[in-house]
C-alpha cells in the first residue's frame, strides 16, 4: 500500500511535490473509503460503478500530490461505446478522468448521477457530461471540466499528460 | 447556515482592482514576525504569489488614530460605531437625532466608494473619530476618510488559490488599542496596524480544507480576540477561540460541542459529537457587569436530527462564556436535536426590561426557529427562560414547557432520512443571521422577519469527506414554499409584553439585512431584491424615505458623526444567502428576476444642505 498516511487532505504540504498538478508518468491512488491510498488499477473498476475520487501519486518521490484541493480527480469507467471521440482519445480502456473542482465556485463535484451517467456539483447543480469532455449540460459552471489524459501500462492506470486547460472556478474578487 | 440552491446568478465579474491606480504610493508591507511555518500553514505552501500579503498604502495614511480602550468600547462614544453592533450589548442602535423623523426626506448620497468586488457585502462600516474600516468579501480592508470618503488605505489577505468558499463574505473588523482584527474565510486570523494597514501578526484559526472558516467580526474584551469557526455544512466541531490582541497567541479554545467528560456530551450518542456542528460565525454580546460573553451557537450537523440522535448541547443555543478563560457558564437551547438548520447563531441582545412590573436582565432572541425569546440573566451565568412567541408562521412546535420553554414537536414536521418533509419556517429561518435592532428610546425590537417563507428537504445518509459540503439532503430536493407574495416582513415587537407593535410587509421580496435603530425615532434597513434602503418611522411603521442603490443591500447599517454632521452608511452588495433566496423564490414561481446585480458600494448619506441664507 503506497499513499496517504491519514485521511482526506494534507495538512500541510512541506513537499513542493504535492502541490504539482497531475503529471505524465504519475500513477493514481484512491481519495477516500476502503483503499484510500491504494493504488488504483484497471481490473478494479467496472463500467456501471460510480464515480470516484482520486489523486495523482509520484512514483519516482512516492508522495501522492494532494497538498491543494486543485489536485483532486474524478474518475469513472463507461461503456467504451459511449464515449465522444474526443474524450476517448484520452480514455483508456473506457476509464476517463476529470478535474473533480467544478469550474464555477471550486466546489468538488462529488455527485454521480446515476441514470444519466453525468457528473453533478452538490453546491450549485452544475452537471457535466464524462462522455464528451466534460462538457456543461446544465447549471451556472462557465466551462467543461478539464480533462486528464489517462494511459495503460502494464496492469496500472498512468497519467498521459496534464489537464487539458487550467484547474479551478472563475478567479473573482480582488485582483 | 445557508441553503446551496442553485444559483443561476451571472458570471462573476472580472477582477476590477488589478486595473484600478490611486495615483498615491503603493507600498507592499512586509509581514512582521512571519515564519515560514506561518507563511505555510496559512497558505498550504501554494506558491511565491501568495506568500507574501500586501496593503495598498495610500500616501497620507493615517495621523491622528484614537486608540480603542476597554473603557471605549464599554461606553462608546455617540459619534462613533466601535462594536459589531456599535454597544456591547448588541442592540445596534445610535444615539444621534440629527437625523430625525421630521427630516429624514432630505437624505441624500454625500460619497459612494466601489469595493471592486462581488457577492455578499455584510458588514457595517466601523467608524472611530472620523476614520471608517469597511471589510468585504474576499478578505480586503478599505480605510477611509468617514467625512469625505478619500482612501487612506487598503488591505487585501491573499487567499489560497484552491479555497472554496460555500458563503464569501466578511462582517468587518474588531477593534482594539492600536490595531484591527479581520477573520478570514481560509481560517487566518489577521492583526492589522489601523494607522497604515500592515499586517502586525497573524496565526492559523481552522483549516479551511476541512471545512473551518471565518466570516464573522471579533468580539473584543479586555485585548481578548475572541472568534468562532464556521463549517456547519462540513461536519465540524465548532468552536470559540481567544487571542491575545497583542501577540497573536491562543488564550484558550472551548469547543461548541462538549467532548468525553464535559457537561452536555451525553446529549450525543456514539461519535456524532466529532462532526456535529454548533458552528459560531456571528459577533457575540458582552455583559461587562458580569464578565460575561453570550454567543449563538448553529445547527447540528448534518441537517436531518436522526442522523444525530439527541438533544445536541450546543447547537441551537446561547451560551454565557467567561472571556478571561473560556468556561462555559451557562446556556439554553432554544430547539432540541435541530433538523431544519437552523442557526441560532445571532447572539442574543442584552435588554434591562421592565415586565409585569418587575425589573430584570433580560436576554432578547428573535430566533431562526421563528419565535422572539425573552430570556433572564441570572448571575453566575445560568440562564433561565421566561417567554417565547412566534413572529412568523410556525408548524414545527406543537407545544413551549412554560417552565423551560423547551418545545415539543410536530413530528410530520421533523425532516428525516428518506422522507421529503416540509416546514414553517424554512431552513433560512423566521430571521437568519441578519442582526435585529433594539431602540433605547421606543423599546421596542425591530426584526427583519420572513413569513410565510416555508421549505422542504429530504434528508440523506451520506459518508463524511474531509472539506466536501455534508448537509445530509438531496440538494434536488432543497425548496422555498412561499405561502403568499408577501415573505420579507419588518415588524416591531415589545419583547416585554410579546406582542407585535406594526410590521411592514414587503410585496414580492425576501427581507434579508441587518437593522439600524437611532434616536432620530427611525429604524433603517435595506434587504429588499428591490436595492432599496429605507428608513421607516420607529413609532408607527409608516416609509420616510428610501433610496434605490447599485446593488441589493444585505449589509448593516450604521450611523456616526463628523464633525457635527451625522452621516448613515451601509454598503449595498447582494450575494451569498440573499442570492440563494433569491433564486429559491423564482424556482417557486414568485414573480422575482434572480438577476439582482452584484458588486459593492459604500453609501453615505446627510441630509442636504440649505440654501444659505442672502
Amino acid at each position: 500500500m503506497v499513499g496517504l498516511s491519514r485521511p482526506g487532505l494534507a495538512d500541510d504540504a512541506d513537499d513542493p511535490a504535492r502541490m504539482e498538478r497531475p503529471q505524465k508518468g504519475d500513477l493514481l491512488v484512491y481519495f477516500d473509503g476502503d483503499h484510500e491510498g491504494q493504488v488504483i488499477k484497471p481490473a478494479d473498476l467496472k463500467v456501471g460503478d460510480p464515480s470516484f475520487m482520486a489523486w495523482a501519486y509520484d512514483p519516482q518521490k512516492k508522495v501522492p500530490r494532494d497538498g491543494s484541493r486543485l489536485n483532486m480527480i474524478l474518475m469513472v469507467r463507461l461503456d467504451p461505446a459511449t464515449i465522444k471521440p474526443d474524450e476517448a482519445s484520452r480514455a483508456a480502456d473506457g476509464i476517463v478522468a476529470y478535474s473533480a473542482i467544478c469550474t464555477h465556485q471550486q466546489c468538488p463535484v462529488a455527485e454521480w448521477l446515476e441514470e444519466s451517467k453525468d457528473f453533478r456539483c452538490p453546491c450549485h447543480q452544475s452537471v457535466y457530461d464524462p462522455r464528451d469532455g466534460g462538457k456543461v449540460m446544465s447549471g451556472p459552471a462557465p466551462r467543461p471540466l478539464p480533462a486528464l489524459p489517462l494511459v495503460i501500462a502494464g496492469d496500472e492506470l498512468q497519467v498521459a499528460g496534464p489537464f487539458t486547460a487550467r484547474v479551478g472556478g472563475e478567479k473573482s474578487g480582488v485582483g | 447556515m445557508g441553503c446551496v440552491a442553485k444559483s443561476v446568478r451571472v458570471a462573476f465579474a472580472a477582477s476590477l482592482l488589478s486595473a484600478v491606480s490611486y495615483g498615491a504610493v503603493m507600498a507592499q508591507a512586509v509581514p512582521q514576525g512571519q515564519s515560514q511555518e506561518q507563511a505555510a500553514q496559512q497558505g498550504g505552501g501554494q506558491g511565491q504569489q501568495r506568500s507574501e500579503a500586501q496593503a495598498l498604502q495610500a500616501a497620507q495614511g493615517i495621523a491622528n488614530y484614537s486608540l480603542v480602550t476597554q473603557q471605549r468600547l464599554e461606553n462608546p462614544e455617540p459619534g462613533n460605531w466601535l462594536l459589531y453592533r456599535r454597544t456591547y450589548d448588541g442592540h445596534g442602535f445610535s444615539p444621534l437625532n440629527q437625523i430625525n423623523a421630521t427630516n429624514v426626506q432630505n437624505l441624500v448620497p454625500v460619497w459612494t466608494f466601489s469595493t471592486g468586488v462581488v457577492e455578499g457585502h455584510e458588514a457595517p462600516p466601523m467608524v472611530n473619530n472620523g476614520v471608517m474600516f469597511v471589510t468585504t468579501p474576499y478578505a480586503q480592508v478599505i480605510a477611509l476618510d468617514a467625512k469625505t470618503g478619500d482612501l487612506k488605505w487598503r488591505y487585501k489577505h491573499p487567499l489560497p488559490e484552491d479555497l472554496f468558499q460555500l458563503h464569501p463574505t466578511n462582517r468587518g473588523v474588531g477593534m482594539w488599542q492600536d490595531k484591527l482584527y479581520l477573520a478570514n474565510v481560509d481560517g487566518i486570523l489577521v492583526a492589522l496596524d489601523a494607522k497604515t494597514g500592515k499586517e502586525v501578526w497573524k496565526t492559523k484559526v481552522g483549516d479551511y480544507k476541512r471545512g473551518e472558516y471565518l466570516t464573522l467580526e471579533p468580539l473584543i474584551v479586555n485585548g481578548k480576540v475572541m472568534v468562532g469557526s464556521s463549517g456547519g455544512e462540513f461536519g465540524v466541531r465548532g468552536f470559540i477561540a481567544a487571542y491575545d490582541a497583542d501577540t497573536g497567541k491562543q488564550l484558550w479554545k472551548t469547543y461548541t460541542v462538549p467532548g468525553p467528560g464535559e457537561p452536555g456530551h451525553d446529549t450525543w450518542h456514539g461519535d456524532s459529537w466529532k462532526t456535529g456542528g454548533g458552528s459560531v460565525w456571528i459577533t457575540g454580546t458582552y455583559d461587562p457587569k458580569r464578565n460575561l460573553a453570550y454567543w449563538g451557537v448553529g445547527n447540528a450537523a448534518p441537517w436531518p436530527g436522526d442522523e444525530h440522535p439527541g438533544d445536541n448541547l450546543y447547537t441551537s443555543s446561547t451560551i454565557a462564556l467567561n472571556p478571561d478563560n473560556g468556561k462555559i457558564m451557562g446556556h439554553h437551547q432554544y430547539h432540541w436535536n435541530d433538523s431544519w438548520d437552523w442557526d441560532e447563531i445571532d447572539a442574543p441582545m442584552l435588554v434591562n426590561m421592565n415586565k409585569d412590573g418587575e425589573t430584570f436582565d433580560a436576554l432578547v432572541h428573535p430566533a431562526r426557529d421563528g419565535y422572539l425569546w425573552v430570556l433572564r440573566q441570572n448571575n453566575g451565568g445560568d440562564i433561565e427562560f421566561v417567554s417565547g412567541e412566534p413572529f412568523v408562521g410556525q408548524n414545527v412546535f406543537k407545544s413551549i414547557d412554560p417552565k423551560t420553554g423547551r418545545p415539543t414537536y410536530n413530528e410530520e414536521h421533523v425532516p428525516k432520512v428518506g422522507k421529503d418533509v416540509s416546514f414553517c419556517p424554512s431552513l433560512w429561518g423566521g430571521k437568519d443571521w441578519p442582526s435585529a435592532t433594539y431602540s433605547d428610546q421606543t423599546k421596542l425590537v425591530y426584526i427583519p422577519a420572513n413569513n410565510g417563507m416555508c421549505g422542504s428537504y429530504e434528508g440523506v445518509n451520506k459518508k463524511l469527506i474531509p472539506g466536501q459540503l455534508w448537509l445530509g439532503a438531496d440538494p434536488d430536493s432543497l425548496k422555498l414554499h412561499p405561502e403568499s407574495p408577501h415573505v420579507g416582513d419588518l415588524q416591531a415587537w415589545d419583547p416585554a409584553t410579546g406582542k407585535e407593535v406594526w410590521s411592514h410587509p414587503f410585496q414580492g421580496t425576501q427581507l434579508f439585512a441587518s437593522a439600524l435603530s437611532t434616536a432620530g425615532g427611525l429604524v433603517f434597513v435595506g434587504g429588499t431584491n428591490d436595492r432599496m434602503f429605507r428608513a421607516f418611522d420607529a413609532k408607527t411603521g409608516k416609509v420616510l424615505w428610501q433610496q434605490k442603490t447599485n446593488s441589493g443591500i444585505m449589509a448593516m447599517p450604521v450611523a456616526f458623526e463628523v464633525d457635527g454632521t451625522e452621516y448613515i452608511a451601509v454598503q449595498s452588495g447582494w450575494g451569498v444567502d440573499a442570492q440563494r433566496i433569491q433564486d429559491s423564490l423564482a424556482k417557486a414561481g414568485m414573480k422575482v428576476d434572480p438577476d439582482v446585480p452584484q458588486g459593492g458600494v459604500i453609501w453615505v448619506f446627510a441630509l442636504r444642505q440649505q440654501p444659505s441664507q442672502q
